[in-house]
């Protein structure tokens, strides 16, 4: 009979442990898990680029539902462990779920350290530790106001960095001089301070707290010193502590942690514990690497296999915030018997220090550069005499015995033994035996196989280079992710054959570029067919039995199945004869809905699609065309009333939103696109969150890009200031263009936008005005195919087939 | 089922459906989508996706599936079932070709 397994707690560490109890002994155990968090295991630390936008929950999720389905776990999501009963051994949870144990694994992790303020209990007061409070982080964010961080460590710095990305005003405050001072020796702690600050996140060092203020909600924080803050968000990320009170309340040892022996024993034979919540030899743990370690050591004695007792080792720290590479690794304290070799390069951002004893290193530190960090941590682990490499150890791994500085030779040359992936200590022969053992071509496969580089991802860079290494030409980049299952290609290689090759059907780009299905999918054929229609307007004929329903039949799809009709208002504006157009439309028709949309137009929701053409009829009487709301392509342009009546309007804003709405109307784009003009910078029609906007002051028009709104927010980036109105056309047309020529399908142009450069946009648009004409160019002569109204075209008689059953029958069909 | 009598009964013409298309046939309460492939195979499927009762007949139509228009569910023309990693079955209906005339096969039962 199978004995019966407990675990409270379903973090990463017992996560890890019970892969490896079920590699080592599939049927020892009935597993029963009990997660006070209501969701399955996932990756922790990345939940830092979860914060920031860069990736989402569903891509840090370690083991789904059916990981815990096909191992027969049973898993109580949502359950906090209120007692332990040691003599009857059961468990109890806050739902009064009992469960009896033979072994029981306490993994509660740990409680983030909430400093002992006055207000800290506050409503908009958050700690930093789960997806739940990530969410929470979010939701304030959308504010986008001030946001405070107390704890310059590593989880306050990433909080910062993520909340700045969301569009906040951050301040970091910290109680020590340099920031990550755990980690980070002072002349590093001040360059990553720099960094910071160029990004605007604000830093105030030597901060003592003293109270958060706010009588209903937070409204900002003090300092010892009487500075006050104002914030409507604050984020506790001064320091964890174990989560222990289990234990102590089941009568087991307890000191920092849950003390537990080299075997993660605690007090009780019968009840282990692991990861942030236990205490061996004295020290807590909170990085992944030894809590990765603990759970090899627990999964292999409860599998009654032999299992080497868990050994402290230094782990190395670093920085999840995009585009600061820092690493650091072991002891930097100065002292008397240490030397040290510095090497700095202020302008360039580098700083190298290696901390030496008896000609052996024993800390790193690298800031700015840090590809030689493997190779520094190899030489510090193995106590390697570097007298030898003294002269030139510092300019690392490459620079030995003259060899070139090719970045391939540094990793060829790592002996095979190094440890590439650090989280799950995993070294470098681990990786290409596997590689070449079980074929592995993908970076996914050597995650899936190996782990390495799939938990906080740094040393992707590393596992990717050992791959190129051990497959040589076989080593195919996942850098870039195919359009769908159809090819290996990539959207941008996609669009460049199409043009190099002459390509002008879909057929033809499937048949050229060697395409694995014969006519696609729902994901490639609506971009090839933007492609061509972008590419070769005057000649490709439009594919529309590859466009999405909504564009085939140009009106929105809604979760019935019936459509809804949104005809175009320029520039928002209207007149009685429209809306007595459509009063009548939705008498006739009895449209259940009528709606105003956030783009100043009007919506009539629940239409029949057999009446799809009786209704634009009705409404192309009125003058009406299509508004295009179903469309990848020119949206609106909402404006305010500007100059005309506002007595704060500087230009003609709906004027010229009208112009632009008229020359643009009826574009194919990679995705929607939605402009606004607002008549002075009050900005009423929210021209700064759009795809492209436009603020008038008095010396003319402020053309914006690149904002967002919807499952993203971020303001507009400027574009530049242009004197008239025929240049603001100009110039948006013209980057219209340059999107339309270059985003990948659904690619709003704020993803566009970041992805080529800000700066590559204005140069091109702003600078060079031989590139603006023939974008311009471009977009007019393509618009010449574009701009037909497919609603009248419908209305007299294309695509009929559409609109209509091919036939009625009566009898009941057989099954 | 054994006891059905199936007949076959005349629809319209094969170029009444777009390739890669899908057109519907009213049968009562009932909506029959009729697809056609690239390659001129048809088949017929209740017009409700197993998700959530998307109308399949809007989907796109690639090789031998659709994708429903509402949320992406990849359906098989041949049995109705979904593709991958989603579960569920929409009835199929038997359609076959008399030269151009396409019969769908309903019964009384």
């Amino acid at each position: 009979m199978k004995k019966k397994l407990v675990i409270i707690g379903n973090g990463m560490a017992p996560g890890r442990m019970m892969e490896h109890l079920f590699d080592e002994a599939p049927d020892a155990y009935d597993v029963t898990i009990f997660n006070a968090e209501p969701r399955v295991n996932y990756d922790r630390i990345m939940l830092s680029p979860v914060l920031s936008g860069e990736k989402s929950f569903e891509e840090i999720v370690i083991h789904g539902d059916g990981w815990y389905i096909e191992r027969g776990i049973t898993l109580y999501k949502g359950h906090r462990i209120v007692g332990i009963d040691r003599a009857a051994k059961t468990v109890t949870s806050d739902h009064d779920v009992t469960e009896s144990y033979d072994k029981l694994v306490i993994a509660t992790g740990s409680v983030p350290f909430v400093i002992p303020v006055p207000g800290n209990d506050l409503p908009g007061v958050l700690t930093y530790r789960d997806l739940d409070d990530v969410n929470a982080m979010l939701l304030a964010a959308q504010a986008r106001k001030k946001a405070v961080v107390i704890g310059g460590g590593l989880l306050g710095l990433e909080a910062a960095a993520g909340l700045k990305e969301r569009g906040m005003d951050v301040t970091v405050l910290h109680l020590m001089p340099t920031l990550m001072e755990r980690q980070l020796d002072t002349a590093a702690g001040h360059l990553l301070q720099q960094e910071l600050e160029g990004r605007d996140i604000k830093i105030i060092t030597n901060a003592n707290t003293k109270a958060i203020l706010g009588s209903n909600y937070v409204e900002g924080v003090e300092l010892s010193d009487g500075t006050v803050i104002p914030a409507s968000l604050v984020v506790m990320a001064a320091g964890i502590k174990a989560n222990s009170a289990l234990g102590s309340d089941a009568g087991l040892e307890v000191n920092r942690g849950i003390v537990v022996d080299g075997c993660m024993r605690t007090s009780d034979p019968d009840i282990y514990s692991l990861g942030e919540c236990a205490e061996v030899d004295g020290q807590v743990y909170g990085l992944v690497a030894p809590l990765y370690q603990m759970a090899r050591v627990a999964a292999g004695h409860l599998a009654g296999v032999p299992t080497e007792a868990f050994l402290h080792a230094d782990t190395p720290t670093k920085l999840k915030v995009t585009g600061v590479d820092l690493f650091s690794l072991g002891d930097f304290a100065e002292g008397e018997d240490r030397e040290e070799i510095v090497l700095r390069d202020a302008c360039a951002g580098i700083y190298k220090r290696l901390v030496l004893r008896d000609n052996r290193i024993i800390g790193v530190v690298l800031y700015g550069e840090t590809s030689d960090g493997a190779w520094f941590a190899d030489l510090l682990k193995k106590e390697t005499d570097i007298s030898e490499l003294r002269d030139t150890l510092i300019f690392g791994q490459a620079y030995q015995g003259g060899a070139s500085a090719d970045p391939m030779a540094a990793v060829a040359a790592l002996p095979d033994d190094a440890e590439i992936c650090g989280c799950n200590g995993i070294c470098k022969s681990a990786i290409t035996g596997a590689i070449s053992e079980k074929g592995l071509t993908s970076l996914d496969d050597v995650r899936a196989h190996t782990k390495a580089s799939a938990s906080c991802g740094s040393c992707t860079g590393l596992v990717e280079q050992l791959m190129a290494l051990t497959l040589g030409d076989n080593y195919n980049p996942a850098a870039v992710s195919p359009m769908c299952n159809c090819t290996e290609l990539g959207h941008d290689d996609v669009r460049r054959l199409i043009k190099a090759k002459d390509l002008k059907t879909i057929p033809a780009v499937m048949q050229e570029l060697e395409w694995k299905t014969s006519c696609g999918c729902a994901k490639c054929r609506p971009a090839l067919n933007y492609y061509l229609v972008c590419d070769w307007p005057d000649e490709y004929a439009d594919d529309y039995q590859s466009r999405f329903i909504n564009e085939r039949v140009h009106a929105n799809i809604q979760k019935d199945g019936t459509y809804s009709v949104v005809p175009r208002m320029w520039g928002g504006q209207t007149s009685a004869a429209e809306l007595r157009a459509i009063a009548d439309v939705v008498d006739r028709f009895d449209v259940p809905t009528v709606k105003v949309t956030g783009g100043q137009r009007i919506d009539m929701l629940g239409i029949k699609k057999d009446d799809l053409p009786a209704v634009w009829e009705e409404l192309g009487k009125a003058g009406f065309v299509s508004g295009h709301a179903y469309a990848k392509g020119l949206r609106t342009v909402k404006t305010c009333v500007g100059s005309d009546w506002c007595r704060f309007g500087t230009q003609n804003s709906t004027g010229l939103g009208v112009r632009l709405e008229k020359f643009m109307w009826g574009s194919w784009t990679p995705a929607k696109v939605k402009l606004a003009v607002s008549g002075c910078p009050r900005n009423c029609a929210e021209a700064t969150c759009k795809d492209v906007g436009v603020i008038c002051v008095d010396s003319g028009y402020e053309i914006h890009f690149a904002g967002a709104a919807g499952l993203d927010i971020k303001g507009t980036e400027v574009l530049g200031l242009v004197k008239t109105e025929d240049e603001a056309l100009e110039y948006i047309v013209a980057l219209v263009q340059m999107y339309r020529e270059q985003g990948r399908y659904l690619e709003r142009i704020y993803k566009w936008a970041k992805r080529v450069g800000y700066d590559e946009v204005r140069s091109q648009i702003m600078e060079d005005a031989d590139k603006r004409q023939a974008y311009f160019d471009r977009f007019v002569f393509s618009q010449k195919f574009a701009q037909v109204d497919p609603w009248s075209e419908r209305v007299s008689g294309a695509d009929k087939q559409e609109f209509r059953p091919m036939a009625t029958v009566t009898m009941e069909a057989a099954q | 089922m054994n006891a059905m009598t199936k007949s076959w009964v005349a629809i319209g013409s094969i170029d009444d459906i777009p390739r890669r298309g899908a057109r519907c046939v009213e049968n009562g309460d009932m909506t029959i989508a009729v697809f056609r492939t690239a390659d001129d195979r048809v088949f017929a499927l209740e017009d409700k996706c197993p998700h959530k009762k998307g109308p399949l007949s809007q989907g796109i139509v690639h090789d031998g599936c659709v994708t429903c228009p509402l949320h992406n569910w990849v359906i098989s023309l041949e049995t109705g079932k979904a593709q991958g990693a989603d579960e569920g079955a929409t009835s199929p209906f038997p359609v076959r070709l008399d030269g151009e005339t396409v019969l769908l096969g309903i019964g009384e039962g």
